[in-house]
């Protein structure tokens, strides 16, 4: 009798998910006002000044959007690539899962502590 | 009794390579460039991740980013962002349905396409919603 | 009859002789075919009339017992049910289904897919033992529903050679077998999910799919197999997190 070893996915699966449904929620609005609108002028300029961003961050709900977009895009986006590197021939290893998981890692505590250090 | 297992002697089974596969059918080129705008929502994310850095290091070091997305390289490259990022929130809600059990309402089987549209419907709902918020939130 | 009004197809076959040939090679065979003949029908001429050592499984020709996928013009589809016509004017590639090794010419090895097939308990494993006295199993069409279209398996591994993660890597237990674990897992009358759920909990079970979803478009019986593998990544999910319910913890 076989014996299946459980694997840990879920908790990759989980935080893939939530980032997928959060990246197709408010994605494609947050490149155009953070990316292009704002930039280009097309939004009164002002909107996203450091005194507008530095409130916004501060609140606890800013924040925690703020984080939670950053990291769940991050998670999602990782598990994805670590996946295509298999399909394009790159066998799954703990080095490529060390790199794809632990830029994502990265990411988020470099976004956690600049969060943090901002204060409320 | 050698001749029964004779035929098994001659047996050398050919293994095909898989390299290249996902050129194979447009089906697996079409899956492979959905899989790449992953690297749209990752790169979008660490956009954000620098902003909220420099946020955190002061007004000078923001604005050096805001100013640093005004170039036409960054216009540039969040129109490629934009077109990929909704590529992906499409092609999600192809695939997301496939997520879930077998729905029945009113005696008839849901169908996955009817959840897919319904998750599109949501995300662009949701999607004009926040730009409806930022406008209304304009200086 | 005169040799203008009849039509004709080439049909390049991808033979493999493995007491002959190092490496498989394409033969090109001429078809005389009308507009209701199969591939299957093509590939049964060229046994019967040009090339008799033409290997090739087949039985019921209408697409119901599975034997007769192959990759015709690249894709997987049962040779009885795809038609030469649609394919008149252009040279039809055949070639024996992807992602299993070729045995010989159109004939691929099953044993892995058989193997898997029986570890995933492929029958009703009953909740408790039942007595004749209880009579038939009741079942409600709702009930029904939640698992019939996955009974509708016939194993003809179209599903396999459409999926590239168990050609990428062959101990991923694939569409089928998964759709068809789903199909008991779901049926009312089986005890045995929990034991099943331990396969779909491994890397190998659901989490070496990432979703193509092209098994569901090659089915030809209408299976769904994407459906039923990313359905169970949800119930897995959960069970990873809350443990399966019912579930009790084994004595150590």
């Amino acid at each position: 009798m076989k014996q299946w070893k459980r694997s840990n996915a879920p908790i990759f699966w989980v935080l893939f998910g939530g980032g997928g449904t959060l990246s197709s929620l408010f994605g494609p609005a947050l490149i155009l006002v953070t990316g292009l609108l704002v930039p280009l002028g097309l939004l009164a300029s002002g909107t996203m000044s450091y005194a507008r961003m530095l409130a916004f961050a501060q609140n606890f709900i800013g924040k925690a959007f703020i984080f939670a977009v950053i990291m769940l895009f991050a998670w999602h986006a990782v598990h994805r690539i670590y996946k295509s590197l298999h399909d394009f021939g790159i066998h799954p290893g703990p080095l490529p899962a060390l790199c794809c998981y632990g830029s994502a890692m990265v990411i988020t505590l470099v976004g956690a502590f600049s969060l943090l250090r901002i204060g409320f | 009794m050698s001749k029964l297992t004779a035929g098994t002697a001659n047996r050398k089974p050919f293994k095909r390579p898989m390299a290249g596969w996902y050129k194979r059918d447009p089906f697996f080129v079409r899956y492979m460039w959905r899989e790449v705008t992953a690297l749209a929502v990752l790169l979008y994310a660490i956009v954000l991740m620098v902003g909220v850095l420099r946020l955190s290091q002061g007004e000078a070091a923001f604005n050096g980013w805001l100013a640093a997305l005004g170039s036409p390289l960054s216009i540039v490259f969040h129109l490629v962002l934009l077109v990929a990022m909704v590529y992906h929130v499409y092609t999600w809600f192809e695939v997301m349905p496939k997520t879930m059990p077998l729905l029945y309402a009113g005696g008839k089987r849901v169908a996955d396409a009817t959840i897919m549209r319904g998750g599109i419907v949501a995300a662009i709902v949701t999607n004009l919603a926040l730009l409806a918020l930022v406008w209304g939130m304009r200086p | 009859m005169s040799d203008t009004q009849q039509k004709r197809i080439k049909i390049e076959v991808l033979r493999y002789r493995p007491e002959q040939d190092k490496e498989p090679v394409w033969q090109s065979f001429d078809v005389p075919y009308t507009d209701d003949m199969s591939v299957l029908q093509g590939v049964q001429y060229i046994k019967d009339e040009l090339d008799g050592s033409l290997s090739f499984r087949w039985s019921c020709r209408m697409a119901i017992c599975g034997s007769c996928g192959m990759m015709i013009d690249g894709k997987p589809k049962l040779s009885c049910k795809t038609f030469l016509r649609d394919y008149a004017g252009q040279t039809l590639r055949v070639e024996a289904l992807a992602h299993f090794p070729i045995e010989r010419d159109l004939v691929v090895g099953l044993e892995d897919f058989m193997d898997k097939l029986e570890s995933i308990k492929p029958y009703i494993v009953p909740k408790e033992a039942r007595t004749l006295a209880q009579g038939e199993y009741l079942q409600t069409p709702a009930e029904r529903d939640q698992y019939e279209q996955f009974s509708s398996c016939i194993n003809c591994t179209l599903c396999y050679a459409a999926c590239p993660q168990y050609g990428m890597d062959s101990k991923f237990m694939g569409p089928g077998v998964l759709a068809l674990l789903h199909r008991y897992n779901a049926d009312s009358r089986d005890g045995a999910q929990a034991e099943r759920m331990e396969i779909v909990g491994a890397e190998e079970g659901v989490w070496n799919c990432t979703a193509v979803a092209y098994c569901s478009e090659v089915c030809p019986k209408g299976v769904d197999p994407a459906k039923a593998v990313n359905l169970n990544k949800v119930n897995s999910a959960k069970a990873y997190f809350f443990g399966l319910p019912g579930k009790k913890e084994a004595a150590k």
